[in-house]
């Protein structure tokens, strides 16, 4: 075996009650990374999958500048021509086009103000999770026609229930005013009051009827079987549009900039704390091998007197660090992956953590998953900084001078 | 052939107050397969004289010439590679790396030097034996007799066959009998190999093995002998 690797290797073992601290930090600090981070990311992706399910999608077709500026003029024309044509060139039954109009909804004696989408009430359960919370009555079928399904929250406010009637009424395609008298066939409860309060769907060829759209629509939803899936598909979508008509292809980022926006400030905390402990864990070591050079002076020199360079006892000494920190990578991976699956079996709950998950639309028990990037992100970004830590301890051997160094204690 | 060369070596050293003179104009030759021995008192400066002919401490004023060569002015890393290759050095506290057994204390350096390990394992096996280590090879220092150290510092120092090996009083913390056998496997192996031996002593005992006896007090050179060996 070579020598020098021998040598690494004992000299960690010269004093094992330190070594076994300073290793027991590097461990308890991977571990608490890869729970953290297991977690961090389940919940990030249950976040984008349960907002995106419920309502946006993974990517929309729309007119270009409607996302900004939900104006009823600007249009996706023909629009169930092109979520067919959609889904047979993309192979993809998750294709569902929408309409969507503000108007005044109001029952016998109350008003509110609400969004109204048209929906195909075939193809909308494949991209929205609405449809299946049906709380009474059902959900809108091919057949109806002036029907509505309603939230929870409206219903209540507006005091009807189901086989009630509700007008609505606000403004055309054209500017006219467009007014329908439906029937709430349906009423559901997401958790989410803003939506249980401002949402209500009609079919969508009753609301191109009422709202005079003469064919058109303003969404077309699209998800994909996958997250990793949605830059793929849109420049599949982008490739499969007609170029004269002014549409665009916008993905979950660009339809939901909040969600994206909240996962970016919880990650910039997380990892400002994730980094206090991983320089923590650095001192510890950068203390752990300064200690051992130091105690070490007069043996180095004896060995710089033998004709062994300074760079070789530099080499040595992060060796040392690497062969500590490659075990506590491995033993911190090993054992948070074992935490986490534990985990990932029982869920994950805090006291408090309900409500944060309902803003959501989440569970109240998060169920971290194993995946190798979790592993070992946190493990091997604490390896690189252990290993970093060594660079004092093993810079300053170049300093050393042999008399002096075989002088000392 | 000359081994060593000093010509005019001064180095003083400050100490509170007071400039101490370690090495006072100490001019010296040593002939390739020389045993020499340095003589002084404490504070005499030997251990001074060994360190600027080892290029382990630079002389303030003055040359120093290993096997033709100038290393006064040589360059950290080339002192070290010096060292490496051509000198060994034995010193007073044995100095072992202690986690490493009798055997890796000899390898060690070898591999250093890149040898290959079948080479590392015979010249070791082979060095071991003749200072009379043998069975004692997988052996840590702290299990060994203070004199058993030593002869592990010497196959050590001399495994890679060195032309010159520089000695910080060997024996000081020995029993008699313990460096007598010492001294014997320095004497062989001077023979054998035609090594240069200084010796830094003020053992009589050491001395008496020596051929060259250079006295020092003061940092100066006060009496060069030449003597038949005992």
């Amino acid at each position: 075996m070579n020598v020098t690797v021998l040598l690494a290797w004992r000299n960690l073992w010269r004093h094992p009650r330190r070594t076994w601290l300073t290793l027991g930090a590097m461990v308890f600090s991977n571990v608490l990374l890869v729970f953290m981070i297991s977690l961090q990311f389940g919940m990030y992706r249950l976040m984008i999958e349960n907002t995106l399910l419920t309502f946006t999608g993974h990517l929309q077709v729309q007119a270009e500048g409607y996302n900004d500026n939900k104006k009823m003029r600007q249009i996706v024309p023909d629009i169930q021509a092109l979520s067919t044509r959609l889904r047979e060139k993309l192979t993809l039954n998750t294709v569902s086009p929408r309409a969507m109009a503000f108007v005044l909804a109001s029952s016998k004696d109350r008003t509110y103000g609400i969004q109204v989408l048209g929906v195909d009430p075939e193809h909308e359960p494949l991209v929205s999770s609405i449809p299946g919370l049906v709380e009474d009555g059902r959900y809108l079928q091919a057949s109806d026609t002036a029907e509505v399904f309603i939230g929870r929250v409206l219903a209540r406010n507006l005091r009807i229930n189901v086989g009630d009637e509700l007008t609505l009424l606000g403004s055309g395609r054209d500017g006219s005013l467009a007014a329908a008298v439906v029937v709430v066939a349906g009423i559901f409860e997401s958790g989410v009051t803003d939506l249980d309060r401002s949402i209500a769907e009609i079919p969508l060829t009753f609301f191109q009827d009422t709202f005079f759209m003469r064919g058109a629509g303003h969404q077309i939803v699209i998800t994909t079987p996958d997250l990793s899936l949605v830059n793929k598909t849109v420049a599949a979508v982008d490739s499969i549009l007609p170029k004269d008509e002014g549409l665009v292809t916008l993905d979950w980022n660009v339809l939901q900039p909040g969600l994206k926006q909240a996962i970016q400030a919880d990650i910039s905390s997380a990892f400002f704390m994730y980094g206090v402990l991983v320089v923590l864990v650095a001192f510890s070591v950068l203390n752990t091998q300064l200690m051992s050079v130091l105690e070490r002076t007069h043996e180095f020199g004896i060995v710089m007197a033998l004709g062994i360079s300074p760079g070789h006892l530099g080499r040595l000494v992060m060796l040392e660090t690497a062969m500590m920190g490659t075990i506590g990578l491995f033993a911190g991976a090993f054992l948070g992956g074992l935490v986490t699956l534990w985990f990932s079996y029982n869920g994950f709950s805090y006291p408090g953590m309900e409500d944060m998950a309902a803003n959501f639309n989440l569970p109240s028990r998060f169920y971290p998953q194993v995946t190798v990037l979790a592993m070992f992100l946190g493990p091997l970004v604490v390896f690189l900084f252990t290993v970093l830590s060594a660079l004092y301890p093993a810079l300053r051997l170049n300093w050393l001078h042999p008399v002096a160094a075989m002088r000392a204690a | 052939m000359t081994a060593v060369r000093c010509i005019d070596l001064c180095k003083t050293y400050r100490q509170g107050d007071q400039d101490i003179k370690a090495l006072d104009h100490v001019s010296l030759e040593i002939n390739a397969g020389s045993f020499l021995c340095l003589s002084a008192p404490s504070g005499g400066g030997k251990t001074t004289l060994l360190n600027a002919i080892g290029g382990l401490d630079a002389p303030d004023s003055g040359e120093v010439w290993i096997a033709g060569r100038r290393i006064d002015h040589l360059k950290k890393s080339e002192l070290a590679q010096l060292r490496l290759m051509q000198i060994g050095f034995v010193f007073q506290a044995y100095n072992l790396i202690p986690v490493l057994t009798a055997r890796e204390n000899v390898e060690f350096v070898m591999q250093v030097q890149g040898l290959s390990a079948a080479e590392r394992v015979r010249r070791s096996s082979a060095i071991l034996d003749e200072v009379g280590l043998s069975g004692l090879e997988n052996r840590r220092p702290a299990e060994m007799s203070g004199g058993q150290q030593q002869r592990v510092a010497v196959a050590r120092a001399i495994v890679s066959h060195p032309a010159l090996v520089l000695a910080d009083e060997p024996t000081a913390n020995l029993d008699s009998r313990s460096s007598d056998e010492l001294l014997r496997v320095f004497v062989e192996l001077n023979r054998k190999y035609d090594t240069t031996f200084v010796i830094a002593t003020h053992d009589q005992r050491v001395m008496g093995y020596a051929r060259r006896v250079i006295k020092m007090l003061d940092g100066r050179i006060v009496d060069d002998i030449e003597q038949h060996a005992d």
